[in-house]
């Protein structure tokens, strides 16, 4: 007895109205036609200007420039991380005299720009020859490399002690009460307990500072290393060649984007256990 | 007219020749550096590295501007509805935060040079053609400081809770207005510390211009250094006006802090 005798039949959803034409859309269109262009362009300048002959000249050049590079980025890296540990610890101590001299370091080393510390110890301690010479230290000076390298090496623990401390830091108090709580020595709480935690917080500040100096690294070639930005100045002082730069620029962009996603899948897997 | 403007300047040199913390009549070098390498004058560097102080300083203050501008737009971009929009905007800081700054200031002052010399190659003039280095700064430094500020602004427009947006539209707000009177006045509370960064950053990136002949302060004191061979005096001194300018803004940065949360203080 239902009133209903017949069901309507199943209706098609109204049609999808047309969607606008926005501004947005047609700003998007044109900057990636911009890109577009501006890739199409370089792939055809850099298809045109093709010369065999130049790049077998400095192809090896640019390899060997960027195996410095490397070299040179992570070395400091290395030696910068172990220079960080003392300091962060000085600038966390109770000592006031330790803090502030951790504090004026840092200071010094995050204030200035690099370029000027890198000639203030290329050039400036060049002034000091015959010190060095008297204590034996005159030979490791002498060399724009290593000069870069101890610059390099100072700035980055500078950095990488900030990171450290702002990481240690961060661990609540609860986590070292618990510890203490539980009966742990100081030393086994710091590393059992204190350290992993911080170092999952320190992961993104280290591999932005890694890129950083990856970045940072190119002026050395101002004090005649030849790194792949002094390659690339050579190779385009001798050719008057602007392909040359986009070479370069284009190895760099591969390196970081190959470190940025090396670095992104670490911090992944490594905090998978605080993923909701 | 321009006799307005020539009169203006002469003034606008008087004063700041009067209150000049270097070679001024109460200047830094001018009392303590007096008979110095660092004197004011002919007998000394000091007007000559007071002149670079003021270029980087004024490069620092010109980029910033244009930086923010142009973050701001590719931040608005990135988080756009339209696909391509944000595609674009990724490709931007993608390629500006991953080149070095040095390579960047290269690019942009060899390669306007070459562009624009072939433009006016098409107009039949053949010269040679050299871009103003503070220009080609302005634009590298201006370019990576966006990449990086659209980044910063991007993280404070997410904590920016959508209710916000729509408590403008309840208002009958038009989206611009809501942008002025409702955002934006929370974006800069959440964004300036990590906007202060930046300007450290590029504070300190604006020395690299003097790679392209910029006479900066690296400049002015790398001339001194190597004309007199005190270099560790002189590039100590140029460590020293960084550290100053880096210890102004991070003052000015506090304040500016406490001015832009002044609504949260006395609760």
């Amino acid at each position: 007895m239902s009133a209903v005798a017949t069901m309507i039949p199943p209706q098609a959803p109204p049609p999808v109205p047309p969607k606008p034409y926005t501004l947005a859309r047609f700003v998007g269109s044109v900057a990636l036609g911009i890109w577009l262009a501006l890739g199409v362009g370089i792939f055809l300048t850099v298809v045109s200007g093709w010369d065999p002959e130049k790049f077998a000249k400095y192809g090896p050049r640019f390899l060997s420039g960027l195996g410095v590079t490397l070299m040179l980025v992570s070395i400091s890296i290395v030696l910068g991380a172990i220079l960080s540990l003392p300091i962060a610890f000085a600038r966390m101590s109770k000592n006031r005299l330790w803090s502030w001299l951790a504090y004026g370091y840092v200071y010094f080393f995050r204030g200035t720009p690099l370029l000027a510390q890198l000639f203030l110890i290329y050039y400036g301690l060049g002034s000091f020859r015959p010190q060095l010479e008297a204590v034996g230290l005159w030979w490791f000076f002498r060399d724009a490399w290593n000069c870069a390298l101890f610059a390099f090496t100072l700035n980055t623990a500078a950095y990488q002690a900030e990171i450290l401390r702002g990481a240690i830091q961060s661990v609540p108090r609860g986590q070292r009460e618990g510890a203490a709580a539980l009966g742990l020595p100081e030393r086994v709480a710091f590393w059992k307990i204190i350290l992993p935690q911080a170092m999952i917080v320190a992961l993104r500040p280290y591999g932005n500072e890694i890129i950083l100096m990856i970045k940072g690294s190119a002026i050395v070639a101002i004090v005649t290393v030849f790194d792949l930005m002094g390659e690339t100045r050579y190779a385009f002082s001798r050719t008057f060649d602007f392909q040359m730069y986009i070479w370069a620029a284009i190895l760099y962009l591969i390196m970081v984007e190959i470190l940025r996603n090396i670095w992104s899948a670490l911090e992944a897997r490594l905090t998978r256990h605080l993923k909701r | 007219m321009s006799g307005l403007f020539a009169g203006f300047y002469s003034i606008l040199s008087w004063i700041g020749s009067i209150v000049d913390p270097f070679c001024g009549p109460v200047g830094v070098f001018r009392w303590l550096a007096p008979g110095t390498l660092l004197a004011c004058g002919d007998t000394g560097w000091g007007d000559d590295i007071a002149y670079g102080f003021v270029v980087t300083a004024s490069l620092a203050l010109a980029t910033l501007p244009v930086g923010l501008l142009i973050g701001f737009f590719v931040a608005l971009g990135k988080q756009s509805e339209e696909r391509t929009v944000r595609l674009a905007a990724n490709i931007y800081t993608t390629i500006f935060r991953g080149l070095p700054e040095l390579l960047t200031l290269f690019i942009v002052y060899y390669g306007l040079q070459i562009l624009v010399q072939q433009l006016l190659g098409t107009f039949g003039y053949g010269g040679p053609v050299e871009i103003n280095a503070f220009f080609a700064g302005m634009i590298a430094l201006g370019v990576v400081f966006s990449a990086y500020c659209s980044e910063v602004l991007l993280s404070a427009f997410k904590a920016i809770p959508h209710g916000q947006y729509e408590a403008g539209d309840a208002l009958g707000f038009h989206r611009n207005r809501t942008m002025r009177l409702i955002i934006l006045p929370q974006l800069v509370r959440i964004a300036l510390p990590g906007l202060g960064n930046l300007w450290m950053a590029l504070l300190k990136d604006t020395a690299l211009v003097s790679v392209v002949g910029l006479t900066d302060i690296l400049r002015q004191t790398g001339v001194a250094a190597r004309v007199t061979k005190q270099a560790f005096e002189f590039y100590g001194v140029a460590c020293v006006l960084f550290l100053i300018l880096a210890m102004i803004s991070s003052i000015v940065f506090a304040n500016l802090e406490r001015w832009t949360k002044r609504a949260e203080m006395g609760r």
